[in-house]
């Protein structure tokens, strides 16, 4: 049977991340912000084999989906109709589109736990956010690759991480568990890991030196950076 | 395929603060003073586009491109003079349009408007405008601007400015329209945009393999088909820079783009670019840095692939010397064009 993904967010990370399923043999199912004939030509052009539908149709087609939307409009998204489903939170806190937002950057919680806490019958999975996308793009490759870059994935849920390990694994990285949800914070912006371009090693390493940066202070200090 | 004599070659700055001798820093009306003189000198090499982009920052002097640009035309004879970019979204059209007729004028000719969101957003607060509006303040403004641009009294009604009614805009030009051109970032809904008005497309690729633009050039040009429009020649804007020898200009990327990039970077949130990552740019991805016959090659190999018909060097990043800046331009024009229309004609 065909692996079939789903992406909210026609973007320029949501095109990177459905010409890398495209590429690995996913049926993809993409939709943007308004209606799916806004972007038919760019999905026609980028993605070939990808069909844009509304949001409520990637949903309703698909049991995992990639949110690729800007995190300041992630209360946007159906709760409702998200239930039940595997979610795959790529997205980022990024002032300039969002605004102004500082519960977003709050070190008492990462990003990813807020999301979780929106889409309360979803499991929410963290992983694709702290690659440029160009990294993203230029660097997938197939397993058994020499020098491969590695994507790290953090949840609660330990089967949903092992599916999106899967996902990771198919895109063209070797996937990294992070831990729980919270352990996100790692990943945001301005920790080590963000905007790198790094093997399982160094990502690991480079994930636990959060714990020494300014912000890895703070957060510790709140509470959240305690392992599993 | 463009054909190699054909090929349009720029050379782009944002007024970066260059650097003595001694590594003391210019101050921002020197550096605007230095852009004159580099422009000036592009001009007498034979070069056919200077850029300059507008931003609203410590580390770049230019805010007001149009203004240097007209000191430019007072000393030049040939060369474009363009912006890159003209931050649209946070300007005012008419005002724009002014501006640009003006340089004109004045430059008999050889003004070109360059619009654009722009990759910085300072300007947003500074002038009043609220990012979270930042698609409709560049459609709406965009679909003013190319009203404006037919030289005809406009009667135009929007959510961004003052509704306008029969309202005449001056100066008009002698050849009945400003050059323009979009330049976007790598946003598919901007390329689709640009094509729609019908203008040509400037892509600002800033890092990663060009060839993963192919499949974006694909995309203005069905657009431009859609919306039965000319699809242009495309431009691509990439930073670099030139020494005699690999080594040195290696070093120097290092020391200057890479250093502008992580300081860029570190605003976003981004962890400070790796050697690796550098030295990935520089061999495959979008830094042309290196001697001139490396240089020509990878400038040749790009333009083969992406089927561009104008390249522009953003030259100068970060605190790169003067003495620097004005050995890229002087190798960039007596010695990398000429070998890339060479290596192109050789097929």
């Amino acid at each position: 049977m065909v692996k079939k993904i789903g992406i909210l967010g026609a973007g320029k990370l949501g095109m990177v991340l459905g010409q890398l399923a495209s590429r690995a043999g996913y049926q993809v199912y993409i939709a943007g912000s308004g209606s799916p004939e806004k972007i038919a030509l760019t999905v026609e052009v980028l993605l070939p084999s990808a069909k844009a539908l509304t949001a409520k149709e990637v949903i309703e087609k698909t049991d995992t989906l990639i949110l690729a939307l800007p995190l300041g409009k992630y209360q946007t998204l159906s709760a409702e109709q998200l239930a039940g489903k595997l979610v795959i939170d790529a997205m980022n806190y990024w002032w300039e589109v969002d605004g102004q937002r500082p519960e977003l950057t709050d070190v008492s919680s990462s990003s990813s736990e807020l999301v979780q806490n929106y889409l309360k019958k979803s499991i929410v999975v963290k992983a694709f956010n702290h690659m440029g996308y160009h990294n993203l793009y230029d660097e997938a490759k197939s397993k058994g690759q020499k020098k491969r870059k590695a994507i790290a994935i953090v949840g609660n849920n330990k089967d949903a991480v092992q599916k999106v390990a899967a996902i990771v694994d198919d895109f063209g990285f070797d996937p990294l568990d992070g831990g729980n949800l919270s352990q996100g914070i790692r990943m945001e912006p301005g920790s080590p890991v963000f905007g790198a371009n790094l093997g399982y090693d160094e990502l690991r390493t480079a994930l636990a030196s959060f714990e020494t940066t300014k912000r890895g202070i703070e957060a510790k200090s709140a509470g959240n950076l305690a392992m599993k | 395929m463009i054909k190699p004599e054909e090929l349009v070659f720029g050379l782009d700055s944002f007024g970066d603060i260059p650097q003595d001798e001694n590594g003391k820093s210019f101050t921002q009306a020197e550096a605007i003073r230095q852009v004159v003189k580099e422009a000036k000198m592009a001009d007498e090499l034979g070069i056919d586009v200077i850029a300059l982009g507008e931003h609203h920052r410590a580390d770049y002097a230019i805010s007001s491109p149009d203004t240097v640009l007209a000191a430019i035309a007072s000393i030049t004879k040939k060369i474009t003079l363009a912006t890159g970019v003209t931050v649209l979204s946070s300007d005012d059209p008419v005002r724009v349009y002014e501006r640009f007729a003006t340089l004109e004028a004045i430059s008999r000719g050889r003004a070109e408007a360059v619009l654009g969101r722009g990759s910085f957003t300072e300007s947003f607060p500074l002038f009043g405008y609220d990012l979270q509006n930042y698609d409709v303040l560049f459609e709406e403004k965009l679909n003013l601007y190319s009203k404006l641009l037919e030289e005809k009294p406009v009667t135009w009604e929007g959510t961004t400015r003052a509704a306008l009614k029969d309202a005449d805009v001056f100066p008009k030009t002698d050849n009945g329209k400003i050059a323009t051109r979009i330049a976007v970032g790598g946003s598919p809904e901007s390329v689709v945009r640009t094509a729609r008005y019908g203008f040509p497309l400037t892509l600002a690729i800033i890092g990663g393999s060009p060839e993963r633009f192919n499949a974006y050039i694909e995309l203005y040009k069905k657009a431009a088909a859609k919306f039965e429009q000319p699809a242009y020649p495309i431009a691509v804007h990439s930073h670099g820079v030139i020494a005699d020898t690999d080594e040195e200009a290696i070093e120097l990327g290092w020391n200057h783009i890479r250093a502008s990039f992580v300081r860029i970077g570190q605003d976003r949130g981004w962890t400070p670019m790796s050697r690796e990552q550098y030295e990935g740019e520089v061999q495959n991805g979008s830094f042309y840095v290196g001697s001139p016959e490396t240089v020509a090659k990878r400038i040749a190999r790009m333009i083969k692939t992406l089927g561009i018909g104008r390249f522009e060097l953003v030259y100068g990043a970060g605190g790169l010397s003067a003495n620097a800046r004005e050995r890229t331009i002087e190798l960039y024009a007596t010695k990398i064009i000429p070998k890339v229309r060479e290596l192109l004609s050789e097929g």
